[in-house]
């Protein structure tokens, strides 16, 4: 048997194949939102995967540090090291903020880190880990910094001596590593006129600045312009210890919330990430609606556009099953069309996209079954329309 | 227990006291009151009749598109309908026992004039390759086979036809209906097509009823079926040999 699909494609290609297009630039688009989202938790994972803990130490009662803000004091890891389990342990800070190169800012999130300890970045692409005690930086390849660019974070400059590859946020931000001092510093360190103004506040204050008391108002200065706090301790365990079994002594006897790996990748990922991932399948059930509507609307006036020759196939004997597989055929096709273009548009828009877009194959492959079916759904109309003509059309009125 | 299909050995087709009936009680409408034919195996005849005579419902219920009201339809020496349908598979009796001609030939655009003639048989079930030759062989029987090849909308009027006809005519159906045929066609062309489906009916003993105003071809019949309100007359005709 001919396939009847088959020929009037090829007759009449160029509707076939602009209209696939146009549906293609659709799908591509409903692709990358799906890698964007696969980017997203697959960032969250990144960011755990490379931190290089195994537990994370923050404030009681906060889901920190990426999710709640989260500030405990920088010598509680001193008292972990000392907990049965607890191989490393090391002071973090993270500051999402614009980091100046030149005239241009970059969002980043700046990572206070002990140069040695966890939390340190596992791999570089290019140039050496921070190895000086202050002023050195490693920066992810996405702020687009080289190795030996200046960079200025608040008012300090910095030189970057290494960079690496896939360290960002879950928002998408790169980081650039920095020494722990530094990023102390920096989340507190305010501006000149602040401090003068705060130093002139505290002094006027009788409470702090008794005459009978020397050296009090010192040592109450000295106490505001030193930042004695961090947002987590990032903990190893040694081996042959359970994750959940070092934390709950350090909840029980230091009183901060401690999240194991799982703990810390539902929250990046179920709570974090939940909202955006719902508008991303709001968007995805939109374009796919979208979708479905172009083909239905295309497959259905290209129907309408033969009522005579269905009408003309139905007298001569044509079952009804041979013209609706035509249709439906007709609708996989330019699904079929529209996917391919789609998966190429897609690939080509990765990379220029602004975040990290995750394009995996299982999602190919469930892509190309999902417009499979909304083709096939999309095509239901027309033969509804095709199957209610009359043979009695191709003899006249 | 109805058949499916046709098997008669003798041709031709008879119609009797065929009537046919649209809508109930006072907004009833008899388009069709007492049809009476006889086509032989073989015969051309000529159906004729004003607007609104029941000339599209009868060419309908010929072609087993509507079902009549009552009355008995034979072809050959089978009856295909006598109060209700004695075929189960209409379809297959469109498809293998009736063959259309209409006013315009309504070849299927996407096909080629070859595939356009061979998707009936292949409908019926026979081989691609099979279908092909027989489609070639009318071609040949009608003197396109040279444009074979070519799409629909690359022939001239007469060659779409000529086509047409082929189509018609494939499955070797015992009887053929020719809706106004030579309708676009100026008179040598118009004559060509009658000489052809005469031919055509001699060659493969087909009754064909053709229904026309064309009053360049009605001297044409041996025989015309007048239609007025819905009763056929039948009456001599010329006969007239087509140079």
């Amino acid at each position: 048997m001919i396939s009847l699909a088959g020929r009037d494609i090829l007759k009449s290609w160029n509707k076939f194949v602009f209209t696939g297009i146009g549906l293609g630039l659709l799908i591509g688009v409903t692709f990358s939102m799906a890698g964007v989202y696969r980017g997203m938790v697959d960032d969250a994972k990144a960011l755990l995967n490379n931190s290089g803990a195994d537990l994370w130490v923050v404030q009681k009662e906060t889901m920190g540090p990426y999710a709640e803000s989260s500030s405990i004091y920088d010598d509680v890891y001193r008292g972990l090291l000392g907990m049965a389990g607890v191989a490393r342990a090391a002071n973090i800070t993270y500051l999402t903020m614009q980091v100046r190169h030149g005239l241009r800012d970059v969002r980043s999130m700046v990572v206070g880190i002990l140069p040695g300890g966890p939390g340190e970045p596992g791999y570089l692409v290019a140039g050496r880990l921070i190895t000086r005690g202050h002023y050195e930086a490693v920066a992810d390849i996405a702020t687009k910094f080289k190795l030996g660019d200046r960079i200025q974070i608040r008012r300090n400059e910095y030189t970057v001596v290494g960079l690496t590859r896939r360290m960002v946020s879950s928002g998408g931000d790169p980081m650039v590593f920095i020494p722990l001092k530094d990023a102390q510093e920096a989340q507190f360190l305010k501006d000149n006129d602040a401090i003068v103004g705060q130093r002139q506040r505290t002094a006027e204050n009788p409470g702090l600045n008794r005459p009978g008391v020397p050296g009090l108002l010192d040592a109450v200065l000295a106490s505001q312009s030193h930042n004695p706090y961090v947002n987590a301790v990032l903990v190893q365990i040694k081996e042959g210890y359970a994750p959940e079994d070092v934390a709950e002594p350090i909840r029980r006897w230091k009183h901060l919330q401690v999240h194991t790996r799982a703990q810390m990748e539902e929250i990046l990922i179920s709570k974090m990430i939940a909202t955006s991932a719902k508008q991303i399948g709001m968007f995805l059930v939109i374009l796919a609606i979208v979708s479905a509507a172009i083909v239905a609307f295309i497959i259905y006036t290209l129907t309408l556009g033969k009522i005579r020759e269905i009408a003309v196939l139905k007298l001569i004997g044509t079952r009804n099953r041979t013209i609706a597989a035509m249709i439906m055929q007709q609708s996989i096709a330019l699904g079929i069309i529209g996917f391919v273009v789609g998966k190429i548009v897609a690939t080509f828009l990765v990379p220029i996209f602004p975040r990290y877009v995750l394009l995996l194959p299982e999602d190919t492959v469930r892509g190309f079954f999902v417009v499979v079916i909304i083709c096939i759904a999309a095509s239901f109309l027309a033969i509804r329309a095709a199957l209610k003509i009359d043979p009695a059309e191709a003899i006249g009125a | 227990m109805p058949e499916n299909k046709v098997s008669s050995t003798t041709k031709g087709i008879r119609i009797e006291g065929l009537h046919k009936r649209y809508g109930k009680g006072d907004t009833a409408v008899d388009a069709l009151k007492d049809v009476n034919m006889e086509v032989a195996a073989g015969e051309v005849v000529g159906l004729v009749g004003p607007s609104g005579s029941g000339k599209s419902t009868l060419l309908k219920c010929l072609g087993a598109v509507i079902e009549p009201s009552g009355g008995r339809m034979t072809i050959g020496d089978q009856t295909i309908y006598d109060k209700g349908w004695k075929i189960k598979d209409i379809r297959a009796l469109r498809r293998d026992s009736i063959g259309f001609v209409f006013q315009a030939p309504y070849l299927i655009p996407f096909l080629d004039v070859t595939d356009n003639i061979a998707l009936l048989p292949m409908l019926a079930g026979v081989a691609n390759a099979k279908s092909r030759a027989l489609a070639v062989a009318m071609l040949q029987a009608l003197d396109v086979a040279h444009r074979a090849k070519a799409m629909p909308s690359q022939l001239s009027g007469g060659e779409q036809q000529r086509v047409a006809i082929a189509r018609a005519l494939v499955n070797r159906p015992p009887v053929v209906l020719a809706d106004e045929p030579t309708a676009p066609l100026d008179s040598t062309r118009a004559l060509a097509v009658i000489r052809i489906l005469g031919q055509m009916a001699r060659q493969y003993e087909t009754a064909i009823i053709v229904v026309t105003h064309d009053e360049k071809i009605i001297p044409t019949f041996k025989r015309i079926y007048h239609i007025r309100d819905g009763v056929t007359y039948e009456e001599a005709g010329e006969g007239r040999e087509i140079g």
